[in-house]
């Protein structure tokens, strides 16, 4: 691509897309509106490297196969508590039943997600390098859970920009040094944010308004894992994609633990569930 | 961004048997929009006469269209004849309105009943009209999981008690595999006495492979 010729606008420099002179004249205000006015005026045009004419033998992820769905993340007084459900999706097939979707990276630190698995387990194995890296210096530090979200934005953010993604939608939680809590959450084009309730697809629509209303940084363990239950249950009754099996890690200046899966009681036992249609003649 | 997919539909699982005596019809409860549950209880099995009623796979919109128009008519059938319709009559109405427009539906019906001439019958309808009798019919995105377990476990005269037995492990399974099918299991008998309804809410269902049961509910 041959740079396009510049125009020196004595008013404002070279290179420039300006007015060629300070004050406009008939000869740059009569002149016809130029098509391409909106590109710059040196360097190649934009978006002219397609990987596949350049017969790029890597692979590119276009669409997700086995996929995850939300995560919920809340602070409380101890720490934070992170859940999701264990299922890893094909589509609308829900065809596994046991994914791991909660990471360990250290005593501080968790790293969970949705979306693509394999993605995620492609992440999981470079935290793990990160982490054992960490433990070799042999300095009694481990890596922050602000660090390890650091982290996580560049490799997302950068794998974005070779139209490479990596599937996910990532939340990382844990205790800083301090004593303070961490929650973030990283995109899968390298979104981020850090907030005291963070959740990842349906649960943005559906868990979020429960934890607007009852999420504190100073509530009890109790409360809180009550609040994730709740929060689980509707994800579970509204999100097609998910199944009544969970787990929730707790990270708190005392350590990392996840739960075994469990599940939860799902009410079904209203009366007009039973008979939806029976006094509604003609209705569905 | 909206697309057809997300159009309000059954994404189901359904399916029809006959039996010493009858025909059991059983559905689950999910209507979805997108990936959205829009419906967790939903009633798929909808009465087109006394003695013959339809499951409804497809667009929610179209299959409600479809069971409106075949009541009406029905009744009006009824009203002149002064009997109950025979299965095979409803389920020709249903294909009729299927077939004739079958550029602008996405229904896909199993219709069953029960009458006096040929007892417990069982028609499915497919999307493009297509009308096929057999001894039990499956439809709705679930039913590809469970093509091979009915395959095994079907067989000739079962007592009611075993096709029901049948029809509700079947469906268990579909909706164990299929994203779109969930929620309750709904079944509605019809024998010479009539049509009775049963429903099975979720919790009921016992666990497959890879699921939990009861013992490990935590709250």
């Amino acid at each position: 691509m041959l740079p396009r010729p510049t125009s020196h606008s004595k008013a404002l420099g070279p290179g420039v897309a300006g007015p060629e002179l300070a004050v406009a004249t008939s000869a740059v205000l009569d002149r016809p509106p130029q098509s391409c006015a909106h590109l710059p005026l040196t360097g190649a045009q934009p978006c002219v490297v397609d990987p596949a004419v350049l017969a790029d033998p890597r692979q590119h992820t276009k669409y997700p196969y086995v996929t995850g769905t939300s995560v919920l993340a809340i602070k409380y007084r101890d720490g934070v508590l992170i859940g999701c459900d264990t299922l890893g999706a094909y589509g609308s097939t829900k065809r596994y039943k046991s994914t791991q979707r909660i990471y360990r990276v250290n005593s501080k630190c968790v790293v969970a997600a949705g979306g693509e698995v394999s993605d995620f387990q492609y992440i999981s194995n470079l935290l793990d390098e990160l982490a054992t890296d960490d433990f070799r210096t042999d300095d009694g530090i481990e890596l922050t859970p602000q660090e390890v979200y650091s982290y996580l934005c560049r490799v997302m953010y950068n794998r974005r920009n070779k139209f490479d993604p990596l599937w996910n939608s990532l939340v990382v939680g844990g205790v800083e040094k301090g004593g303070q809590s961490f929650l973030g959450m990283v995109g899968m084009i390298g979104t981020h944010y850090t907030d005291s309730h963070v959740t990842t697809g349906f649960a943005n629509q559906l868990a979020r308004p429960l934890f607007r209303e009852r999420q504190s940084d100073d509530m009890s363990e109790e409360d809180a894992m009550h609040l994730m239950y709740d929060s689980l249950k509707v994800c579970y009754y509204r999100d097609k994609v998910s199944i009544n099996k969970f787990q929730v890690a707790k990270v708190t200046g005392e350590g990392v633990s996840i739960s075994e899966p469990f599940a939860l009681d799902m009410r079904w036992d209203y009366k007009l569930f039973a008979a939806p249609t029976k006094w509604a003649v003609g209705a569905w | 961004m909206v697309s057809a997919s997300d159009a309000v539909s059954l994404g189901t699982s359904i399916m029809a048997v006959t039996f010493d005596g009858g025909v059991i019809l059983g559905a689950d409860s999910r209507t979805s929009t997108g990936n959205y549950v829009a419906n967790r209880v939903a009633d798929k099995i909808t009465p087109l006469s006394d003695n013959v009623y339809t499951l409804r796979s497809g667009s929610a919109a179209d299959t409600q269209a479809i069971a409106s128009h075949v009541q009406h008519f029905v009744a009006q059938h009824q009203a002149e004849e002064g009997d109950h319709i025979s299965v095979k009559t409803v389920a020709n109405l249903v294909k009729m309105m299927a077939y004739n427009n079958k550029d602008n539906l996405q229904a896909g019906l199993i219709v069953a009943g029960f009458d006096k001439h040929e007892g417990g019958q069982v028609y499915s309808i497919s999307l493009g009209g297509t009308i096929t009798r057999a001894p039990f019919a499956i439809s709705g995105s679930g039913s590809t999981y469970i093509n091979g377990f009915v395959d095994k476990n079907w067989r000739d005269n079962m007592t009611e008690q075993e096709a029901m037995d049948f029809v509700t492990r079947a469906l268990k399974y579909a909706m164990t595999w299929d994203a779109s099918s969930g929620g309750c299991i709904r079944t509605v008998t019809i024998t010479s006495a009539g049509a009775k309804r049963q429903f099975i809410p979720g919790s009921d269902i016992l666990p497959t492979y890879g699921e939990l049961g009861r013992e490990a509910i935590r709250a």
